[in-house]
């Protein structure tokens, strides 16, 4: 009886795995198709190969400030984010103070707050203080969502570290700056690199936050959002969206791999699921 | 005492630490002299490692001194202090280079690189491992991750070197050669050595001196054999190696001798030196006696000074020694008798009925 419920069982693990599958990935696997096909309507039968589309976005002007826009917000926010949350990641994996527990979990938030929420919270906000809105306050924004992934992937890099390393650097007459530099940094440093691209990933594609807190400079999904409204230019962002796909599988893949290889420095086993990919 | 005694190089001044209302340590005071081997003995959680930590500078002391080589350390960061520790768990930098694990400390200093080389080079053959400066820190055994971590505190030429539990990572085999080895090697360099440690065999065997420490006091201070022969305490004495105790009255005491009527063994006089310092004959309540120091008599012609009868009521053997309870009287519970396995002795199976001789020299009184 046993044997053929696990029989059964087991078969549909498989179907609703494979259907899983389907769901998730197949548009994504559309994209790229459709930024070949030679044809402006998103439909099948394919009519032929074309790079074309790919040639136009070359040559879109406004495309190319986004882009700009795009990889400022980005780069400052993984930057910020991962001083911030290396901090953080420090303090709570050394220190004990009060409230640790709550204010750590705090700061981890933003973590499962709809967007929507925090981009509208933060547009009353900046409001009330008469902020001007622009590329800075998108910045912000994305700080706030990016902090909690970049404790999570610090913490981990933190609680790797054998403490007894930096008192060892002190006790052979290093200075506490010497030791960050010589001992700590280095370990840390798979760490820190993986954070920075992961934080890097999560705001070159956030739309909601940068949606509301931008002001007349759009960042790339704003404006690949915006285009979405003329039907001509969609096969440009299907090719638009097959690089973005490419280039964020890419990060991840070096992120995570930066992770591993932090784990395997300080001879520690590295947990499949440690990381976020 | 064959300890020569020189100049103070280490002086405890009633030292405390408390973590919160925990009190870990409860006024330490002691003297540690130059090139001395000295060891911190205690049970899990005594205070060893605090101590320890708190004369490398990586705790504060909440209260009282700590002196090192005449200066007050009280405030000076574990980077100012001259000396250097080898870790528990060896903390070798992961990413550097057996080479550049041995000469950090030099290069906090910065010598030049070629001095640099020649020295570490040099503190890595005093720890036989000349040769391996390019080896990369993860490929090395747990024994040579203990010699680097060693050569990395020799190399610095400090004036102690602080040992926590270093060889407790180790094999028995490879721990009793390290044991012998770590000794010599501080020997010849003549570096004053404190060494933590919970087991009192390693302590005996590589120490001058030692401290023994129970929640956070000193329970005696003294040179291993001291402490063997004469430990203060029952619960020294328990704790280094074994003791038998037996119920012991004073009958009657004057300056030369003290009479005890103990049960077990009947009337005996010992001279008055043997009363430890701190009590009185009327305060004698047992005493104790090594199980070396008591022998089954096998023939008739050993002509011990003292002997008793008693009862076989286990026998264990291993190998090169022979370990009995016996049975002495109603008084007290077994004694622990231990017998050298000779050729053509045989074994006294449990019940049977021998002689236990025993020697006055080999009685210790307690309270
Ligand atoms: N940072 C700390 N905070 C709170 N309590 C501490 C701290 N460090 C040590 N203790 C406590 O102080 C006591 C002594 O600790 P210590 O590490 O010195 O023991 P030890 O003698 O070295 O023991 P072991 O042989 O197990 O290493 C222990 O009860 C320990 O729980
Ligand atoms: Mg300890």
């Amino acid at each position: 009886m046993s044997r053929v419920l696990k029989f059964i069982s087991a078969r549909w693990m498989v179907t609703y795995a494979v259907a899983y599958m389907i769901f998730l990935y197949a548009p994504v696997v559309l994209l790229p198709v459709f930024a070949l096909n030679d044809a402006t309507i998103i439909a099948f039968p394919l009519s032929g190969f074309t790079t074309n589309w790919f040639v136009v976005l070359w040559h879109t002007e406004a495309l190319h400030g986004a882009i700009r826009n795009s990889l400022f917000v980005a780069v400052t926010a993984a930057i910020l984010s991962t001083v911030l949350g290396s901090f953080a990641a420090r303090a709570s994996a050394r220190y004990s103070f009060p409230a640790k527990r709550s204010i750590m979990g705090f700061i981890m938030l933003p973590l499962v707050l709809p967007e929507i929420i925090v981009a509208v919270a933060l547009l009353v906000v900046m409001m009330r203080l008469g902020m001007s809105l622009s590329l800075w306050t998108v910045v912000a924004g994305h700080i706030l969502i990016c902090t909690p992934f970049a404790i999570a992937i610090m913490s981990s890099a933190f609680q790797g570290l054998d403490q007894s390393l930096e008192e060892a650097s002190l006790d052979l007459g290093e200075t506490r700056v010497g030791t960050f530099l010589r001992i700590t940094l280095p370990l840390v440093m798979p760490g820190v690199i993986s954070s920075l691209l992961i934080c890097f990933t999560i705001s070159l594609d956030e739309f909601i936050i940068a949606f509301f807190l931008t002001g007349t400079d759009v960042t790339l999904p704003v404006y690949i959002w915006s285009q979405l409204r003329f039907p001509t230019k969609l096969p440009s962002i299907m090719a638009l969206g097959t690089i973005l796909l490419v280039l964020s599988i890419g990060l991840l893949i070096i992120a995570e791999w930066f992770r591993r290889r932090a784990s395997k420095k300080q001879g520690l086993e590295a947990s499949p699921t440690g990381g976020f990919v | 005492m064959s300890v020569k005694r020189n100049k103070p190089i280490i002086e405890l001044n009633k030292v405390t630490k408390s973590f919160g209302t925990f009190q870990a340590l409860k006024g330490v005071d002691a003297t540690i002299f130059e090139g001395e081997f000295f060891s911190l003995l205690g049970p899990s959680g005594c205070g060893k490692t605090t101590l320890l930590r708190m004369i490398a500078g990586f705790e504060e002391a909440t209260s009282g001194t700590i002196v090192i080589g005449g200066k007050l350390m009280t405030g000076i960061p574990a980077n100012k202090r001259p000396t250097n520790m080898v870790f528990q768990s060896y903390a070798i930098f992961p990413h550097l280079s057996v080479g550049d694990n041995v000469g950090y400390g030099l290069k906090t200093r910065k010598l030049p690189k070629a001095e640099i080389a020649a020295e570490v080079e040099k503190a890595l053959k005093m720890v036989d491992l000349g040769g391996f400066s390019d080896r990369a820190a993860h490929e090395l055994s747990g024994g040579q991750r203990q010699r680097v971590a060693l050569a990395r505190a020799l190399v610095m030429r400090p004036k102690v070197i602080l040992l926590d539990e270093p060889l407790s990572a180790l094999d028995k085999k490879l721990r009793d050669q390290m044991q012998v080895e770590l000794r010599n090697l501080q020997r010849s360099i003549g570096i004053t050595f404190i060494l933590v440690t919970h087991d009192q065999e390693e302590a005996l065997i590589m120490s001058d001196r030692i401290a023994v420490m129970f929640e956070g006091e000193i329970a005696q201070l003294a040179s291993p054999e001291e402490l063997y022969r004469h430990p203060v305490s029952h619960r020294v004495a328990s704790f280094i190696g074994v003791m038998n105790f037996l119920k012991a009255t004073t009958t009657v005491a004057d300056d030369q001798e003290i009479t005890l009527n103990i049960p077990s063994l009947g009337t005996v006089s010992v001279p008055a030196s043997y009363m430890p310092a701190g009590m009185d004959a009327d305060t004698v309540k047992t005493i104790g006696i090594r199980p070396e120091m008591l022998t089954i008599l096998f023939d008739d012609a050993d002509k011990s000074t003292c002997r008793v009868e008693g009862t076989v009521t286990s026998t264990m053997y291993y190998g090169d020694m022979t370990y009995y309870s016996v049975k002495l009287s109603d008084h007290d519970d077994d004694v622990t008798i231990s017998m050298r396995n000779t050729a053509g002795r045989s074994i006294v199976p449990a019940g049977g009925l021998v002689q236990v001789g025993w020697g006055v020299e080999s009685i210790v009184l307690f309270k």
